[in-house]
This record gives C-alpha cells, structure tokens and sequence, in this order.
C-alpha cells in the first residue's frame, strides 16, 4: 500500500488512485473543477495544481534529512495536477504552500477573465463552486481591463437544459457526462482559445432522459433547469432528503421547498442507489401533483354530495360503514406508493375485521425502464409491499376482483384512471373509503373521502428494487408535521410572521395514511397508541424477520439497508459534494 | 448620620415663595416669543425637504424601459427585517432576461435602515425622501411595484449622493 503524505500527513492509500482521490478518501479536499469521481478524468481546468515531490537521497543512495530530522523533499519544479496524478509510494504533495496558492490564484485569474458579473441573475449564485473558489483562492481584484469576450446566453440544449455560454468555464463535465453516462454523446467543444464554447451537433438536441442531471453537475450556472429558471433563490428554499416516488429505483432527492411548494427535486448522493443521478421524468413529474389539486380534510358523503365533516366524526363513521360487513367482503387496496409503515398497519387494520383481501395494483410501465436507473416497475414501494406479504393485482384483474366483495378501502391511491369497467365496478360497491391526496375519479365515487399526506409530508420508509429500505423525512408542513423536529427550515420560513404572505403557502389538513388507518382503527376497538411513524417501524423490526435489527438511525447512517440485511448493513464510503449550498 | 433634606421651603427665596412675580416672568416670555419669527412648520402645508442624503422609505428606480431591479433578491436577503419579498420571471423582451414579478415592502417591517440599498448591485432600490408613510390597515402596508416604482428622474440627488459616499 503506497504511503504518502498530504500537507504533512500520513496517508496510507490504494495504488492506481490519483492524489486528489486519495486527498479525498482522508477529507482533504483539493480544489477542482473538472474532476468528478463518476467521469473519466479530463484534466483541463487545472484548479488541482499542487506541489509534488518525493524525499531527496544523499550521496550512499539514503533519504536525506535536514539537521532537526525532518525530511529533505526535492520538489518537481512544475506543478502537477492532483485528478490525474497517480499517487506513488513516499510521495510528497503540497496543497497549501505558496507555490500552489499562487498557481490557484493565477488559474482563478484566468477563469475570471471573461466570466460575466452574472451572479445577481444567475441560478447557480449561492452554490455555485467558481463563486466558493473565487472567496477561497482569489485576490478579488482583476487586472483584465479590456472588454470581456461575448457568447451566446440562453441556448436550449435540448427540452429540459439551457446553456450560457458565458458562464462556462470549459471543464467538459457536461460532455463526459453525455458521452458515458448518459450514453448520447451530441455536445462538443467549438471554436478555440477564449472563443471556446459548447454546442449540440447539427440537427440533434440533448434529450437524453437523464440530461437534467447535468445541471448540478456543472460546477457554475453554464446550465439551468428550463423547468425551474428563476423560480427562486437558492438560500430562500430549504432543502430536505426524500425518495423519488416516480419508480421502484428510489433515488435519494432533495426537495427544495419555499413557502411550502415544492420548486424543484434534485438527485442526492447515494452510492448504492443511484450515486449522483436521478432521471429527468422523476425530477418533472414528481412535484406538480403535491402542489395541486390536493384534498384537504375529511369529508363524507351526505345526501349524494361529499361533505367536510371533522376527523373523530368521519373516523366513527368510517369504522361505523366498515362494520356493516364481514370481513371477507371487505377489500384494502394500497398505493404502491404507500409506505412500509402505512402498509403495515392498513394489513394490520384488515387483520383486525377478519378481511386477508389486501392488495396493491401494479403499475408497469415497460417504455419506461431502462438499463441505467428508470424501472418499468412504477410503483416505489412493490418490494415494499412484497416482504409484507401483501399480493400485487394487475389492474386489468381489478374489476373482476371488485365484483366480489361489498366495500373497498383505498389507501392513497387513484384505482380508476379513467377505466370505465372498474369505474362502474366502483360504483356498484356499497361502501367506498377512499385515503387520497389529489382528486380524482376514486375520490369523486367515495363515500368517505380523508386527506393523506403525500410522499413529501411523510415520514416512512420504502423498499426499493434491490430491497433497499430507505428512510425520509417530510419536507413540506401539514397540520399534522408541524411538530416534527429536525425538519429543516429555510430563514424564511423560520422567521416569517403570520402577516408575511411569503409563509402562508398552503398547510394542508392532511394526515399520513397509517394515522387515518389507527384512528378508523381505534374506533373499531383497536386500542393502538403510534406516535410516529418511527414508532410502527420499530414494531416491524421486532415482528418481521426481513426488518429485523433496522431502526430509523440505522437506515439514516447507511443510506438505507438492504432486508433481511439490518445485521449487517454494507459501509457508505465517501460520499462526494460537487457543490451545495452552504447552511444560512 | 448621613441626612440630606431638600424641602420646598429650603429650595426656593423668598421671591419665589410668592409665585406672583414668577408668573410675570413666564408671561413676558411668553409675549416676547410671539413677535420673534415663527419655527414651526405648517405640516402638512408646508414639507421639508430632506436632502440626498436623507434614507425615506425605499423605492425602486424606473427607467424607460422600465425597472432597474434584476430580481436577484440579495435586498430580500440583507433586509435584517424581512421585509422585502422579490418573485422573479424570465422574459425575451428586454435584455435583462430576469425581471421582478412581484417586488413588494412590507412597511411595517422596514426599519429605513437602508441595507437593501447598499447590497443591490444594480443600484435599483435607493432610499427615498419620502418619509411620511401611512396606513390604515396591514395590507395596505404591502407595498407593490406599483408604489415602489420612481422615475429616475426623481432620484437623481439620492443617485448623486450614492455615488459620491458609498
Ligand atoms: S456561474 Fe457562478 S460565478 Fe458565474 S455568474 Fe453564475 S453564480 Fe456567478
Ligand atoms: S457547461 Fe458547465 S459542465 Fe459543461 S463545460 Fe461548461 S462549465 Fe463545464
Ligand atoms: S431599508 Fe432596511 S428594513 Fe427597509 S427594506 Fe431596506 S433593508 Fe429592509
Ligand atoms: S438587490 Fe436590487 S436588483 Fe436585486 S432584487 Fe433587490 S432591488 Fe432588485
Ligand atoms: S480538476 Fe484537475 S485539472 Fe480540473
């Protein structure tokens, strides 16, 4: 194992890593802005120049020390840039002498030469790594007087990505990116010198399904989000870990939230899942529907028209309807979009009316997969469901399966979709109880009609296509999460008074489905006490084998833990930050 | 023992003990002040005019084709009183592609401390003269663009002074 040592320290690394991987491996973090730990190495931007050397030997072929035994290091004279530099055994690397701050500065000076003052209007401003390099490394003070070279701004790459090409500093990420990860290798370097900029080769556009994932990976703001230019700030919105509910990948997302909308989704790192990427379909689809057209709420059928009624009273009835029947008649039909937790106490609800119909309808989408992260399995939670025992149903099956019991229990989902045979199957039931988000034809032929909290006012855990079971945390308030701590706030919404209009965004009435599940369950003698949804996966861990040894932390620490895995969940490793925002 | 005592009768003379003669003296003063020039301003007849270097409420510069404002928030983020909320749009018309949507102050939170001023890079929200400022209810103290919005030709002391002093 080559050891070598990074600004004085000791560091034992593998061979064939480069310096800058090797720096990283031990939390040092070397400036950079090309190299990226999923790209070839390109080694053009040149902000990793640092000192290397290697220890000096005297005249018998010993290594030298000066007179207080610190070592002699004979420097290479040139810099070295540390992404393509392959560490070697008692290497010397300097990253902060003055050498190499003079070389950061100088490389800084040259960025800068022809970079607009775009900040005030740029979407990258507050997270963007030039700006980060420019208060780190820079004089603050240019020597460049002359008029700065002029590009084209607002070029649509493609559907979803628009490039300016003033603000690109020619690292090539994006290019890299298409070439071998996205697979669609339509950007190209044109012109030369300081006239070099990137375009899309003739009569073809980058619309690749992951292109959006450029976007954070270019370190400046070269490349915006059509979908969400100008939506905000970055330091306005807060920004909480979720799960893309959109298929059974599960990539980890952040949810960038102001005035309790959602604005955007962007990928998070998780190197098990899906390292830094997540697919453009997730990222557009994947808010609008919390946004809108929400429920809020109980409601029940009075006279033909649904009707607000207050929680305890539509719980009672709810349980009152239920009670009508036998169990067998009775038939529980989840979202695969439901959460472990809300899964397991909806089984458990069937459990205690003596009904085993509980199911959920598969949603495959077979245009949809693909071989990179996109899974035709649409529904994020079928494994999910899977180790709970509960059956999928095709929906083609649904109407017939309908046809044989008395009432139904939907649990967050929409089981119509327009099909007109189901539609009326609904319709013929005796007893419709539907727990949903949005409106929809499901909720407007129910005959109790309670508001359930979307996947981004939740706390619950779902299991991904590799069974992965993966924690997340609610990143918009609801009269029910108002409370829950560690949810993280933007300023705004921390200091915002009542009379600031800027924190009047919709606080939704709505409840996590399982809450709905106990309270109709308590009304029905249940006598269960969950506070939180933590309370229910602890129970789980205790009662099911395939979650045994799991806990809220555990999956937190490890980035999720695969089932029956919670003895020994795999090492995260480094988890590698282009650039994020700073806390404010 | 340490007594201080301080009546009415050891304060005051003799003089002043019979408050006639001090009555006297308030009234010639009183006399002689109303045939001196008047200080006092007749507001809200007559204004005082403040000079550029007066911080009035803030309003944002219009030029022709119309605000200077880029939208960049930074105001809105340096505003220690949170009082400026800024939505930002795209548009193809102007050459500044990003405009304000909607800019509104809440002047019930401003505290005139002139902030949102000193951090706009493009000299687009200044502080005004204008320092009379009410309301009779809390919505009508969300000012929007419509009341935010000043010529620049109305500016140009405040411009003057900011260019000379910041
Ligand atoms: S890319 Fe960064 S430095 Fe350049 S204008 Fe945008 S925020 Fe500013
Ligand atoms: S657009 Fe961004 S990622 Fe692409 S080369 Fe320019 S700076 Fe790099
Ligand atoms: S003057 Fe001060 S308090 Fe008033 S809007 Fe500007 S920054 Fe905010
Ligand atoms: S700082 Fe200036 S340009 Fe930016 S939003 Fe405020 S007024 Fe507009
Ligand atoms: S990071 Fe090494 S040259 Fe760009």
């Amino acid at each position: 194992m080559p050891v070598l040592t990074i600004d004085g320290r000791k560091i034992e690394t593998q061979p064939g890593k480069t310096i800058i991987e090797a720096a990283l491996d031990n939390g040092i973090s070397i400036p950079h802005f090309c190299w990226h730990p999923a790209l070839s190495v390109a080694g053009n931007c040149r902000m990793c120049l640092v000192q290397v050397g290697s220890q000096k030997k005297n005249a018998e072929g010993q290594p030298e020390t000066d007179g207080d035994g610190n070592p002699v290091i004979a420097w290479i004279p040139k810099l070295q840039i540390a992404c393509a530099t392959p560490v070697t055994d008692g290497m010397y690397v300097d990253t902060s002498g003055e050498k190499t701050t003079k070389a950061t500065n100088a490389v800084m000076e040259f960025l800068l030469i022809n970079h607009p003052l775009d900040c005030p209007i740029c979407d990258e401003a507050g997270q963007c790594k030039l700006q980060e390099y420019a208060y780190r490394f820079s004089k603050g003070e240019s020597r460049f007087d002359e008029l700065k070279n002029h590009k084209d701004k607002r070029v649509q790459w493609g559907p979803e990505v628009m490039f300016d090409g003033e603000r690109c500093i020619s690292c090539s990420r994006c290019i890299r990116f298409a070439e071998e990860v996205a697979e669609q290798p339509v950007i190209s370097f044109v012109q030369r010198g300081d006239h070099v900029t990137i375009e899309t080769f003739e009569g073809t556009q980058f619309d690749s399904p992951y292109s959006m994932n450029v976007i954070e990976l270019c370190p400046v703001g070269a490349l915006t989000s059509i979908d969400f230019r100008f939506k905000a700030r970055v330091w306005d919105m807060s920004f909480n870990d979720s799960i893309c509910p959109g298929c059974s990948r599960g990539c980890n997302i952040q949810i960038g939230v102001r005035d309790n909308t959602i604005l955007r989704l962007e990928p998070k790192t998780n190197p098990h899942v899906n390292q830094y990427w997540m697919c453009d379909a997730g990222r557009n689809t994947q808010y609008a529907w919390v946004n809108e057209n929400r429920i809020s709420g109980a409601w029940l059928r009075k006279g033909g028209t649904l009707q607000q009624s207050d929680w305890k009273e539509s719980y009672s009835s709810f349980a009152a309807s239920l009670k009508q029947f036998s169990g067998k008649d009775v038939m529980f039909i989840l979202s695969g979009m439901a959460t472990n937790e809300d899964a397991y106490l909806t089984q458990k609800l069937a459990a205690h009316i003596k009904s085993t119909n509980v199911v959920f309808i598969e949603r495959n989408d077979a245009s949809f997969g693909d071989t990179k992260l996109r899974s035709a399995d649409r529904n994020a939670n079928s494994n999910g469901m899977a180790a709970l025992g509960i059956k999928s149903l095709a929906p083609t099956a649904l109407a017939s399966a309908l046809q044989g019991v008395k009432a139904v229990v939907v649990v967050g989902d929409e089981i119509i979709r327009g099909n007109e045979e189901i539609a009326s199957a609904v319709r013929s039931l005796a007893f419709v109880g539907a727990l949903s988000f949005n409106h929809c034809q499901t909720t407007e032929a129910a005959h109790a009609v309670l508001a359930t909290a979307t996947y981004a006012e939740s706390e619950g855990t779902f299991t991904n296509l590799n069974r992965r079971v993966q924690h997340f945390t609610p990143a918009i308030v609801t009269t029910e999460n108002m409370r829950i701590m560690g949810m993280k706030m933007s300023r705004l919404d921390k200091f915002g008074a009542h009379n600031d209009r800027w924190t009047q965004g919709d606080k939704r009435d709505c409840k996590q489905s399982w809450r709905i599940v106990q309270g109709i369950a308590n009304e029905l003698g249940a006598g269960w006490l969950y506070k939180s949804s933590e309370d229910i996966f602890n129970e789980m861990a205790l009662t099911l084998p395939a979650f045994k040894n799991m806990s809220y932390d555990m999956l937190d620490t490890y980035l999720g833990v695969a089932l029956d895995k919670g003895h020994a969940p795999e090492p995260v490793g480094i988890i590698y930050e282009s650039h994020t925002l700073k806390p404010n | 023992m340490n007594v201080t005592t301080n009546t009415e009768s050891q304060r005051l003379n003799f003089w002043e003990k019979l408050y006639l003669p001090e009555i006297a003296k308030g009234m010639a003063a009183t006399l002689l002040t109303m045939f001196k020039p008047s200080m006092t301003r007749e507001y809200p007849e007559e204004r005082w005019e403040p000079l550029g270097s007066y911080r009035g409420r803030p309003v944002l510069v219009m030029e022709e084709e119309g605000e200077r404002c880029v939208a960049c928030g930074l105001c809105s983020r340096v505003c220690p009183a949170l009082a400026i909320e800024v939505q930002a749009d795209e548009t193809l018309e102007r050459d500044k592609e990003r405009f304000p949507k909607l800019f509104e102050i809440n002047m019930l939170r401003c505290i005139y401390c002139g902030f949102c001023e000193e951090v706009c890079p493009e000299e687009a929200i200044v502080m005004s003269k204008d320092y009379d400022i009410v309301f009779h209810t809390q919505e009508e103290a969300l000012f929007g663009k419509d009341k935010l919005l000043v010529p620049v030709a109305r500016l140009q002391e405040r411009l003057e002074f900011l260019r000379q002093y910041k």
